[in-house]
């Protein structure tokens, strides 16, 4: 069971603000159904500015419930500008803090205030900074480097608690250790620097890449893959098992194949399923 | 407030009989069982007894039982032992919905030398035996399958797997955990070669588990030290659990009717009017071959942990598939292996009944869920889409 402050259980068994403003000046929606918590903020501004009303819906278990409720109750009286600086430490401390494994609660209640902002001053809606690094709950490398930055990570399992990247598959927790030690200051592992390769060499070591890092990812999820052909550059594959029915077939092709055998064989491959 | 027990697959009330038995090895009768004097050599002989009613369970012989400290360290002992009988060996065959002792295993072992197969199941939690026919071969050292998972209480054909493994001349391990007590076990008619139990899934207590060793299969002790159990597991025995284990399977032996026949039908209640009275609600897993006490239920649109919490405020015990409960950000592998869409894992429940449940908890229960359901979904931004999806 999780060690839950009164505070907090408090506000999920009684949650402040639920619902949704129909005639609303903001709305922010963070999370989706797989992610496992889901959040949509909306907020209505007073003649004063400051924000008058404020109403959450949130999918998600007790901690990202209470985060919601918190959240909106902080922000009724502000103005955007205070709005925009409330932190999800603060967030955090308003409950009396939070399990180390659900600050990403907090995270998520920031991260709809900032959306909300965002659509209220007409922004387009931001595109998601930098490039995605955990593809299971899409998160980017700006963010995590921002989390590790504001709250002083120093783990993987850390970054997995605020911003839940690396908490699915695992497969980007190589790519997350390398923003913690660029940001720590700790001198980065040495890229491998590939060196002219021969066919043969090539199709060996693609082949050996996929029996060794690649197959038993897969393989775990009930799928596989098989070499089809190397044609210069170009690595063709099929995708076999629960791989080759899965909407998400494509990202693990160019993902998380793709990137592993640049990384491992040749920065040039492009991968290609045939 | 007296609790609603309803999680049964996680833990059992240890029965006032098993308590009562075992008091006087905690207290005046402390000699140890190896002893010279009788004062030791009574206490051997009150384990005697206690292996021969385990041996009665399984229909098996004394010498069979081997009694360890939990189901985990008896899967882990099966495991090694195959795999130090057979060290040319290095492929091993499981499921994808092992409870941790033999999946995290498998993970480890796949990462140390080991070719490991994880078997795939349908929709239905079913195992795709022809999967797993195809992926024996020489070079298999065991084959372990769960006699009944423990998220959805679906059974499997271990007998025949069992079988098909043996005329291959391979080592065939369950872990049965969940399946002993509640379904009937024969092994003196069986392929099984070993069979792992835990004590405190059939109201014995914690800190106690049996390994069934069918006689003449190869054998390597996990822990090394004392004569104990024939040699096959050193240190001192855990007197008092053991004669508590003793009691315990005889206790389940009586108690097996009432299970498939009363608990059964509480079960089935229980799980016809949650679905009736809750929309969006389905049942995980193979409504067919199936334990008597187990439904995993899902319910749409909400996370799981929210409705544990919820349910707790009324001493209703259960536990949840969702992400959130694990400590993990993923849902159980379990109900991902059986494809469970996010919509709907994220909110399973599972309610796993024990002898010791009442209809007029069932009734309780019945009463107190859909209004839980509907004020989680009532904060939930998927709610009304789910709504008029279905």
């Amino acid at each position: 069971m999780w060690d839950y402050t009164e505070k907090t259980k408090e506000h999920f068994l009684n949650p402040r603000n639920v619902g949704f403003i129909d005639d609303f000046d903001g709305i922010g929606e963070v999370g989706s159904l797989s992610c496992g918590d889901a959040l949509k903020l909306t907020f209505k501004l007073g003649d004063d500015e400051r924000i008058a009303d404020a109403k959450f819906q949130t999918f998600g278990c007790a901690s990202a419930i209470a985060s919601s409720s918190a959240l909106t109750e902080m922000i009724k009286g502000m103005t955007l500008q205070e709005a925009a600086k409330v932190t999800n430490d603060d967030i955090a401390d308003y409950l009396g803090g939070l399990p180390k494994e659900k600050m990403h609660c907090s995270v998520m209640g920031r991260d709809a205030m900032e959306k909300a902002i965002a659509h209220y001053r007409g922004e387009a809606e931001k595109k998601i900074e930098g490039e995605i690094v955990c593809e299971c709950f899409g998160v980017s490398d700006v963010q995590i480097e921002r989390a590790v930055r504001e709250n002083g990570l120093t783990s993987i399992e850390d970054v997995t608690d605020y911003v839940k990247a690396g908490g699915g598959c695992e497969n980007c927790h190589d790519k997350i250790q390398f923003i913690i030690d660029t940001v720590l200051g700790n001198t980065p592992r040495a890229a491998k620097k590939p060196e002219a390769l021969t066919n043969i060499q090539k199709i060996k070591m693609i082949d050996a890449t996929l029996e060794r890092e690649i197959k038993p990812a897969l393989n775990q999820d009930g799928g596989d893959i098989e070499l089809v052909d190397v044609d210069g550059n170009r690595v063709m594959v099929k995708l076999r098992g629960t791989c080759a029915s899965c909407s998400k077939s494509q990202i693990t092709l160019k993902h998380y194949v793709e990137t592993k055998l640049k990384e491992l064989v040749s920065q040039d491959l492009v991968v290609e399923e045939v | 407030m007296k609790p609603i027990y309803m999680d049964n697959n996680a833990t059992t009330r240890v029965a006032p009989e098993v308590v009562q038995e075992m008091m006087p090895y905690f207290s005046d009768l402390y000699g140890n069982p190896s002893s010279m004097h009788a004062f030791g050599g009574n206490v051997g002989a009150k384990l005697k007894a206690a292996r021969e009613h385990v041996a009665t369970l399984l229909g098996a012989l004394p010498e069979e039982i081997l009694f360890t400290s939990c189901g985990t360290e008896s899967d882990s002992t099966a495991i090694h032992a195959a795999i130090r009988a057979h060290p040319e060996k290095k492929h091993i065959i499981t499921t994808r919905v092992e409870h941790p002792a033999v999946k995290n295993l498998g993970e480890h072992l796949a990462k140390n030398g080991y070719r490991v197969t994880f078997v795939p199941v349908d929709r239905q939690g079913r195992l795709d035996l022809d999967y797993l026919y195809k992926k024996l071969s020489d070079d298999t050292a065991i084959v372990s399958v769960m006699w009944a998972n423990n998220e959805t209480g679906t059974i499997f054909p271990v007998e025949e797997i069992a079988k098909t493994v043996r005329e291959r001349g391979i080592v065939f391990h369950t872990d049965a955990v969940q399946a002993v007590g509640k379904i009937p076990i024969d092994m003196a008619d069986s392929a099984i070669d070993m069979l792992s139990i835990s004590g405190h899934k059939l109201h014995a207590p914690k800190g106690i588990g049996v390994l069934y060793i069918r006689k003449g299969t190869k054998f390597a002790p996990f822990l090394m030290g004392g004569h104990q159990e024939g040699g096959r597991r050193a240190g001192t025995e855990n007197s008092a659990s053991i004669i508590g284990m003793g009691r315990a399977a005889q206790l389940v032996m009586e108690y097996m009717d009432d299970e498939n026949t009363r608990v059964r039908a509480l079960r089935d209640k229980l799980e016809t009017e949650l679905l009736k009275r809750v929309p969006n609600s389905m049942v995980n897993g193979d409504p067919e071959n199936r334990l008597p006490n187990t439904t995993s239920i899902a319910f749409e649109f909400i996370e799981g942990e929210g409705i544990l919490l919820l349910m707790d405020q009324f001493g209703i015990c259960a536990s949840s598939g969702s992400a959130c409960t694990s400590g993990s950000l993923e849902p159980s592998h379990v109900l991902r292996a059986m494809g469970v869409p996010f919509t709907a894992a994220h909110g399973s429940i599972r309610y796993s009944l024990s002898i010791y449940n009442t209809e007029e908890e069932i009734d309780f229960v019945i009463d107190k869920m859909p209004p839980i359901i509907e004020r989680l979904r009532q904060m939930s931004p998927f709610w009304q889409k789910g709504q008029k999806a279905s």
